[in-house]
């Protein structure tokens, strides 16, 4: 019997560059006056000033699941640390994983997929990544890791901003957008954000993914964000930035994100088996997707979410009467093969 | 003129559910050993709850936190916590404090030898303390995810990633590895000491034979395997995972290898726990929707012990002489039988 996503424990996934203020951020959840009690599991004990006894050191110990696919990481840690908290039930609101620096979110997020104890007591809730302004744009040049956590976030809270000039934040901004244009992004100094901003955000609650954030694939579409005039053909020695609105925009060579829209009915039954074989054959580049549709002859929302190889979704409500029925789908990856995700797409477009 | 009852008619399995004594633990549960014929309920947190045979129930505090693992040999209940803390409980209801980590990791793991030694772990390290010897520590690669010592000689099997190492403490020799790729959980030697197998992340076992090093895949489990049990004389392993208690028949030289498992008391539950007797053919069950059993192995006769409709049974043990059975389900409804 599956348990009611409600009594299950949300999970914060804490990621970010090495410096870019992440242990500020977990000191700021854990001193606040919320009367919330967070369990913590940190990769260095003895930075958190705090003592709690539900501080939890970890070793980062991802392994590969034995199921034939190579990007099917888990955090064989994590199990076995949730197993032994959820002995405590009761004693704290939530938990918040702490990666490390140079830590890719995905295996933290696969593990709720996967791990079947996992998954019956706590929920995934969101991955907010800690960046920092003045040096964020460098690092998304030499650092893949800060590249993924970007890619990777629901929030980006974009910390020390004070020591960047006005023009300078913008610019790391539009970097940010240029690969993820669907995170929430808060600016920053010390890390003073809104708890509520970042913790509890249901990110990866397929009820919510679409109510809460109603710029959710608005915001690419709105003014043209997606990448059919970029030159593939052609090798970026630099980046290029173009203004629309006076906003500047970049166009990330290796990370981006790709939206679809159909305002005509999919057919489930070509739609389907092209996305499960999409993320089957290209899911390593896939970092997330997410998606609502609207499949013919069928009154109900469908919403899905994935990430890498691993979906889950589910029929969400009925349309309601007005609403516009229109699928919109959202891809963020590593070297998209756009024209075959567009391609695909088109196909499952109901006859 | 003939009457029946057809509610007796339908009833297909004999019920000793009248002759259980009802225990109220009154605080989550997560095993049950027996100390003597004393019933140690080893609560989530903190406490462990201690019933006689006459049902008076008497808690007693050992931890700080929550319970990580809890071993027995029926003389002694050995404990890891989250406090950092590995501590002992006797019969007579006292409490030893066997050892404290110094950085106050977690203790994940414990296992007891039949001569006293007491092995843990923490992290990486797995610790041994036997008799007047100085502690002595070992540290495998990945975190240790189960600890078994051998039933003879002093050698204590170290389950982690990729495998599991055979560290003999009082010996300078090299440690042994064997190797299978996954997440290896917990960890059991045979009764005769020739198979080593243990329960992995996925929902699979894999054993070696340990003569020859040699695999054996058990697989075809719907859920992860957190429950294993020798059958009495170690014919057999029996094990949870599946809607069935899977037994896995090792009575041969080759163990399972080609051989299917026996598949007893299929239910529409999934098996959570699983109890062999010491002493005879017959292993007690419990399922994820609160039933337990008890089954003769040899034909899987079938006797209900506790009606379906709670939460998942949680604990479950037989005292050494098999003549009591003691249980409880996940929120501490419980139950004690005597045979």
């Amino acid at each position: 019997m599956p348990e009611p996503t409600a009594s299950k424990i949300p999970v914060t996934v804490l990621t970010g560059y090495l410096g870019a203020g992440k242990t500020t951020l977990l000191n700021r959840i854990l001193s606040e006056n919320h009367g919330k009690k967070y369990a913590v599991i940190v990769n260095e004990f003895g930075e958190i000033g705090i003592d709690n006894d539900l501080i939890i050191g970890a070793d980062e110990e991802v392994f590969e699941m034995n199921n034939g696919c190579v990007c099917c990481t888990v955090r064989g840690d994590l199990v076995r640390i949730l197993d032994g908290l959820m002995k405590r039930k009761g004693k704290f609101d939530a938990i918040i994983v702490e990666t490390t620096g140079l830590a890719d979110p995905a295996p933290v997020a696969q593990t709720f997929f996967v791990d079947e104890d996992v998954q019956a007591n706590a929920r995934l809730d969101a991955v907010v990544t800690v960046a920092d302004a003045k040096w964020l744009s460098d690092r998304l040049k030499d650092a893949p890791e800060a590249k993924n956590q970007i890619a990777f976030a629901d929030v980006i809270v974009l910390n020390k901003t004070d020591l960047v000039s006005k023009a300078e934040l913008a610019e790391v901004e539009a970097r940010i957008r240029g690969i993820n244009p669907y995170a929430k992004l808060h600016r920053t100094e010390r890390c003073q954000v809104k708890l509520s901003d970042v913790l509890e955000r249901g990110a990866f609650d397929l009820d919510r993914i679409l109510e809460i954030e109603p710029e959710f694939l608005e915001a690419g579409d709105g003014h043209d964000h997606d990448h059919h005039h970029h030159d593939h053909g052609h090798h970026h020695d630099h980046d290029h930035g173009h203004g629309h609105g006076g906003l500047k925009h970049y166009h990330d060579e290796d990370m981006q994100s790709l939206s679809l829209r159909s305002d005509k009915p999919l057919d489930a039954n070509v739609f389907m088996p092209w996305l499960q074989n999409l993320v089957a054959s290209e899911g390593q580049k896939i970092l997330r997707s997410k998606g609502i549709l609207s499949f013919r002859d069928d009154d109900d929302r469908y919403v899905f979410q994935g990430v890498h190889m691993m979906l889950e979704g589910d029929h969400q409500r009925t349309w309601k009467d007005g609403e516009k029925r229109e699928s919109r789908l959202v891809f963020i990856g590593r070297e998209l093969p756009e024209q075959l995700i567009r391609d695909g797409f088109a196909a499952c477009v109901a006859a | 003129m003939t009457s029946f009852d057809p509610s007796q008619d339908q009833q297909s399995i004999v019920s000793v559910t009248d002759r259980v004594r009802p225990l109220t633990i009154g605080a989550p549960v997560t095993a049950v050993h027996f100390l003597g014929d004393k019933a140690a309920f080893v609560e989530a947190e903190e406490n462990v709850a201690v019933v006689d045979g006459a049902g008076a129930l008497s808690r007693v505090a050992v931890h700080s936190g929550a319970i990580l693992s809890a071993v027995s040999d029926g003389k002694r209940l050995v404990m890891g916590g989250d406090d950092g803390k590995l501590t002992a409980l006797d019969g007579n209801g006292e409490v030893t404090l066997l050892a404290t980590d110094p950085k106050r990791r977690w203790i994940d793991t414990v296992a007891l030898h039949p001569d006293g030694a007491v092995a843990w772990s923490a992290g990486k390290t797995a610790f041994v303390h036997s008799g007047k010897n100085e502690d002595k520590s070992f540290e495998v690669p990945s975190t240790v995810g189960g600890l078994a010592f051998a039933p003879k000689g002093m050698r204590l099997a170290i389950a982690h990633y990729n495998g599991v190492t055979l560290w003999f403490p009082n010996m300078a020799a090299n440690a042994e590895v064997l190797e299978w790729a996954g997440s290896h959980l917990g960890v059991t030697f045979s009764p005769d000491n020739k198979f080593l197998v243990t329960t992995m992340h996925e929902p699979a076992l894999h054993g070696w034979r340990l003569a020859d090093q040699r695999h054996m895949r058990m697989t075809g489990y719907p859920g992860r395997v957190r429950s294993m049990s020798w059958v009495a004389g170690g014919k057999g392993l029996a094990t949870s995972g599946a809607d069935t208690v899977i037994v896995w028949p090792f009575a041969s030289k080759d163990g399972p290898m080609g051989k299917e498992p026996a598949m007893l008391a299929p239910l529409q539950a999934r098996v959570s726990v699983v109890a062999c007797h010491p002493k005879q053919d017959i292993l007690a069950c419990g399922y994820s929707d609160g039933t337990v059993l008890m089954v003769r192995l040899a034909d899987g006769a079938e006797i209900l012990v506790r009606r379906n409709g709670s939460q998942p049974v949680a604990a479950l043990g037989w005292n050494a002489k098999g003549t009591l059975l003691a249980f409880a389900a996940a929120d501490g409804d419980g139950g004690l039988l005597e045979l």
